[in-house]
This record gives C-alpha cells, sequence and structure tokens, in this order.
C-alpha cells in the first residue's frame, strides 16, 4: 500500500511537469503577457522591451519556465493584474470554490447515486423511464443555460434566490449554484449507477445474499452497492477537476467570486502568472483526487490490493 | 501437410475481417449468413425509435445549415431598431421573422437561429473528425507498440487529461485575435483527443492478443497491414461509441465558449453568442435568452439520443 502510493506519486511528477509546461507555453508562447499591461492600446516598443526585460520574458521560454517553477516551489505565485501577490488571490478563491465543489458533489452523491439505485432495481418499470428521460434532458442542455434558467426563474421571476451571490459566498447561498453546477455530472453518475446495479442485480453473490435471508435493505446496501460503486467513484474523483473547472460558468453567471472568476479576469487580461499559478494547482488537486480515488477501489472491494 | 491447413485456417480470418467492414451501416440485413457486428447493430438501430427520432433531428438541423435560406427569408444580420426587443414573440407567426421576436439590435431572432445552426454542427462534427482521427492515431500505436512508446504515449496523454478542458480552450482562443469555426475546431480537438486515445489503446490491447493478430503475424503480415486491415476494423466499435456521444459535448462546449465570449465571434451567427447577448435584458425579454438556449439544448439532446442508440446497438452487453 505504502509503496504503491509513493509509486503513484512519483508517476504524477512528470504529469504535473507536463501539464504545467504545457499550460506555461499555452499562456506565453501563443499570448504576449505585455498586451493587458497597457490598458487596450498596444505598448510602445521602448516600454514594451523595458517591460519585457524587467519580467524576464526576452529570456528563451524553457529557463522562464524553471525561474517560474523555482519559484513556485518556494511559494511566490507572481503578482496579479492588480498588484496583488497571486497567492492572496487563491486564499481568497479557493475556499469559495472548494464550498461550491462539495456542495455539488454531494448532490451528486446522494441524489445521483439514490436515483441510480431506484432506476437500477426498477430497471424497464415507468420511474425507470421516467428518470431515465430526465436525465438525458438534464445531460443535454449546457450548464449555461440550466444557470440563467434557474437564474431567471428562481431569482428573478420568483425571488426565492437571490440572482447573486454575496463575496461571503455561505455554504446555503451556494445549494442552487452547487446543484446547476452539479446538473450534468448528476445526471451521468445517475446513468452509471444504473447500469452498473442492474448488471449486478443478477449476480450469484446477490443470490447468495438473498438465499441466506438478509433482509432486502442489507443486500441493496452492503452487497449490491458496494460492488457497484467502482465506476461511479472513479467518475466522480475524475469530476472534481472538471467541476473545479467548470465553476468558471456557474460563477460568472452567480457572480460568485471563486477560483472560475479569478482564472476569467487573468485570461482576458492575458495575466500569466494568475493563469497559470490557478490551473497548476486545479492539475495539482485533479491528480491527487484521481489518486484518491484508485486508494478508495481497495476500500470497496477488498479483492482490490496494493502491493 | 499440417503447414497448408493450418495456413487454410489463418487466412480465413482475413478476409471475414474486411467483410465486417465493407458492408458498411447501409448494407441491410444479410438474410442467410451471419450478421457481422455492423449489419446486426443496423439492423438493430433501425427498429429503435429512439434511433430514428434522433436521426430525423440530426439530417434536419444539417439541412439547416447547408441551406439556411430555404427555412427563412429575413437576414440574421439584417438589424431594423424600429423592432429593437420589446416586441414579443408573435407565436403565431409560424416561420416569419418576427415569429420569435426581435433581439435588442432588432435582428429576427428566428433567423439567427436558423442561421447559427451551422456553426454549431460545423464545429461539433468537426472536432469529432479530428479528434477521433488523432485519438485513434495515438491509441493504436501506444496499444499495440507498448513499452516505452507506450509509456511516453501515455503520459502525454495524461498530461492533456490533466488539464481542465474548458480552461484550456478558454486560455488556448483567447490567444487568437479573429476566431473562426475552424479556430475553435483546432482549439478543442488540441485538448479533446484523451478520452479517444484512452479507449482506442485499451481496445488495441485487448484485440493484439487475439488469434487472427498472432496468425496474421505468422503469415508475415507487415505492422502497417495487421494495424489497418486487422486491429483498427475490430477496434472501431468502442471508438464510434465514445466519439459520438462526445460530439453533443464539444456543441455544448462551443456554446459555452461562445457564451463566456471566447468562442466565435460576430461576424459569426452562434447560438452561444446569441445567449451571452440575451442575458442583457433577461427581465424584459427573456425570449432573447431562451430560444437560442432551447436550440443548443435540441441539438445536444439530438446527438446525445443518436449516441446512445447507436451505443445500445454496438454493444451487446448492455442489452
Amino acid at each position: 500500500m505504502g509503496r504503491y502510493v509513493i509509486r503513484r506519486l512519483l508517476q504524477m511528477i512528470p504529469v504535473f511537469f507536463g501539464a504545467t509546461l504545457l499550460i506555461f507555453l499555452m499562456v506565453n508562447v501563443m499570448g504576449d503577457p505585455i498586451a493587458g499591461l497597457c490598458g487596450d492600446r498596444a505598448c510602445d516598443p521602448a516600454t514594451a522591451a523595458r517591460l519585457r526585460q524587467e519580467f524576464g520574458l526576452d529570456k528563451p521560454v524553457w529557463q522562464q519556465y524553471l525561474t517560474y517553477m523555482g519559484n513556485v516551489f518556494t511559494g511566490d505565485f507572481g503578482t496579479a493584474f492588480n498588484g496583488q501577490p497571486v497567492t492572496e488571490l487563491m486564499a481568497n478563491a479557493f475556499p469559495v470554490t472548494i464550498r461550491l465543489t462539495l456542495v455539488a458533489i454531494l448532490f451528486e452523491i446522494v441524489i445521483g447515486i439514490s436515483l441510480g439505485v431506484v432506476t437500477g432495481l426498477k430497471r424497464g418499470r415507468p420511474v425507470d423511464t421516467t428518470v431515465l428521460l430526465l436525465t438525458l434532458v438534464v445531460l443535454s442542455v449546457p450548464t449555461f443555460v440550466t444557470g440563467l434558467l434557474v437564474q431567471l426563474l428562481l431569482g428573478v421571476k420568483w425571488g426565492w434566490i437571490d440572482p447573486a451571490v454575496s463575496p461571503a459566498a455561505t455554504f446555503d447561498e451556494l445549494i442552487v449554484p452547487g446543484l446547476v453546477l452539479a446538473s450534468v455530472s448528476l445526471a451521468y453518475v445517475t446513468r452509471l449507477t444504473r447500469t452498473s446495479i442492474a448488471e449486478n442485480k443478477r449476480a450469484d453473490y446477490v443470490r447468495t445474499a438473498i438465499a441466506k435471508g438478509l433482509p432486502r435493505r442489507r443486500v441493496v446496501s452492503r452487497h449490491l452497492l458496494r460492488n457497484s460503486l467502482i465506476p461511479v467513484v472513479t467518475f466522480i474523483g475524475a469530476d472534481v477537476g472538471a467541476l473545479m473547472g467548470g465553476a468558471i460558468v456557474t460563477e460568472r453567471i452567480f457572480n460568485i467570486h471563486g477560483v472560475g472568476y479569478q482564472l476569467y479576469q487573468g485570461i482576458v487580461r492575458q495575466n500569466t502568472q494568475t493563469v497559470v499559478g490557478f490551473v497548476t494547482i486545479l492539475v495539482l488537486i485533479f491528480l491527487l483526487a484521481n489518486l484518491l480515488v484508485d486508494l478508495l477501489y481497495a476500500v470497496l472491494d477488498p479483492r482490490i490490493r496494493y502491493a | 501437410m499440417p503447414d497448408t491447413t493450418d495456413g487454410k485456417m489463418l487466412t480465413a480470418p482475413g478476409p471475414a475481417v474486411t467483410e465486417t467492414v465493407a458492408p458498411g451501416p447501409e448494407s441491410g440485413p444479410a438474410p442467410a449468413k451471419a450478421r457481422s457486428l455492423w449489419s446486426d447493430a443496423w439492423h438493430d438501430l433501425r427498429r429503435q425509435p429512439m434511433f430514428l427520432v434522433s436521426a430525423a433531428l440530426i439530417v434536419l438541423l444539417l439541412v439547416i445549415s447547408f441551406a439556411p435560406g430555404l427555412f427563412t427569408s429575413a437576414s440574421p444580420r439584417h438589424a431594423d431598431l424600429a423592432n429593437h426587443y420589446l416586441q414579443p414573440p408573435n407565436w403565431g407567426n409560424f416561420f416569419a421573422p418576427d415569429w420569435l421576436g426581435y433581439d435588442g439590435q432588432g435582428r429576427s431572432i428566428y433567423a439567427r437561429i436558423v442561421y447559427g445552426a451551422r456553426a454549431s454542427l460545423t464545429v461539433g462534427i468537426g472536432v469529432t473528425v479530428l479528434v477521433t482521427l488523432l485519438g485513434t492515431l495515438v491509441g493504436m500505436l501506444a496499444g499495440y507498440f507498448g513499452g516505452w512508446a507506450d509509456t511516453i504515449l501515455s503520459r502525454v496523454t495524461d498530461i492533456f487529461f490533466g488539464i481542465p478542458f474548458l480552461l484550456g480552450a478558454l486560455v488556448v482562443l483567447t490567444t487568437f485575435e479573429e476566431r473562426t469555426v475552424w479556430v475553435v475546431i483546432l482549439a478543442l480537438a488540441f485538448l479533446g483527443w484523451t478520452q479517444i486515445a484512452r479507449v482506442a489503446r485499451g481496445a488495441v490491447i485487448t484485440i493484439k492478443q487475439a488469434d487472427y493478430v498472432v496468425a496474421a503475424k505468422a503469415l508475415g503480415a507487415s505492422t502497417s497491414r495487421i494495424l489497418l486491415k486487422h486491429i483498427l476494423p475490430n477496434a472501431l466499435a468502442p471508438i464510434i461509441v465514445v466519439a459520438t456521444i462526445a460530439l453533443g459535448g464539444y456543441i455544448a462546449a462551443e456554446a459555452t465558449l461562445s457564451f463566456l465570449g471566447v468562442g466565435l465571434a460576430e461576424p459569426t451567427v452562434s447560438w452561444g453568442g446569441d445567449v451571452s447577448t440575451g442575458r442583457e435584458q433577461l427581465r424584459n425579454a427573456p425570449y432573447v435568452l431562451i430560444v437560442p438556449s432551447v436550440m443548443v439544448s435540441i441539438t445536444v439532446l439530438s446527438f446525445l439520443m443518436f449516441g446512445d442508440a447507436v451505443r445500445n446497438a454496438l454493444d451487446p452487453k448492455l442489452r
């Protein structure tokens, strides 16, 4: 187990550096980092040259990357366009987005898995067909459409919620945005659980469990569900990264000042430091979430062991 | 001599495999002999209402995007400020320019959704084609050759997979001054090929141990022949399933990017862009936002249903 974790962590190193290098190149080589610094006009050549030298942009790209990474490992993520250190932006933004993602994942787990179990057990019945059609509809409505419609109906028309979330972004304010963020994945989790349950329902171990007289509740929760959860857990683990990255849409609609908001500002103003810094952390979270999922397999299915 | 009989037995899979590819989806049922995976799938698909409905919708959308002029006489860019907003949709007046109302600049919303179809479909289909080609190539090479090639290609796949799709696309697209349909297609394909590569790699690893591949190798078939004639046709089913389901996702991604203001830009008419402009008058004229939103959703839905039906037909395990 310990050796497996170490091996996985070592494998993550090239992926981490590759992904950060890729995003670094995308921001630096394709876009001009200077362009955003002189307002909407282009900088005059002398100023541009001075700025380039000041930021070390006249050096080769690999050297810039190494310098940047060196700084990152000492905790220096550079400065954002408004002169604030990027770490300060992160300290404000990440807690908000983590809360939002937690709400979303909670919805995925509670609603998604419950619906999946119900439909998987009653495959072909009206409940199943209804939920299946519903998931198809939810899957096909992009998040920004769901968000805008929810904001229009609940926020503007009926006044149930505030159309915009306050800067504090407490848990109760994030319930509706979290549901919006989760919607597509929620439908996916439902379908995945349903397929998995329906497949395992006829397995020998389920028949044995029923035959030895276990109550139905226990058969479903301890035997069937536990064995059916592996693909679902895989999906949810991979989804953590996608949710935090995809929060950019939800955060924009509900005016939540989280990671997505900062990233959007950074991207639009072409601020290299903000974008690369935030994405670096997101990549790290994504990799760790996937590792956690692989370790969860062994908890769910004791037959899986890591040497 | 045992050698010749062996040889005969071993050559058999060759033509059998090419036969499974040749009939394609159009060939219909082959009555007497055993049906191939593809004709079996086609036989199955024709009886699925979900497939028929989604295929009909997709054909309609394709016709609209090829010949938008057939569906409306109005121009999507003709702005008449006399019609500025607040001219509510004239629901009864089907297919007339004022059917779905006018937007903030007095442009016919109906004309705009008709002309916006082309951008969405081109992006969806274009990205899917590119992603399938690139992903299949990478996955096949990694899966077939194994060893170092696999290690390097799999790591590269992991690297691209580690970057959140939407964010990566956002970063790439902001660096382009002029964002045409092709730029958007390239940006999405650049980041989106990993899923197909993983599926293709998995399929190829299973297939390369099959007897007919071993046999072809023993007969001295070249690597390229084995890859193209034996491995590719048999690895195609899972790839096609993933690709058709992903198509709807790419259309949604394009609309999302246009909504965020970094996707397709004027003068290209796009649904996502129209949803974004519709936000300005959310309270007074919600239909400006709702109509293109519904169009995006219907389009994604048709491709999802199509992909679902294809998966059910190609994956007998799910029946």
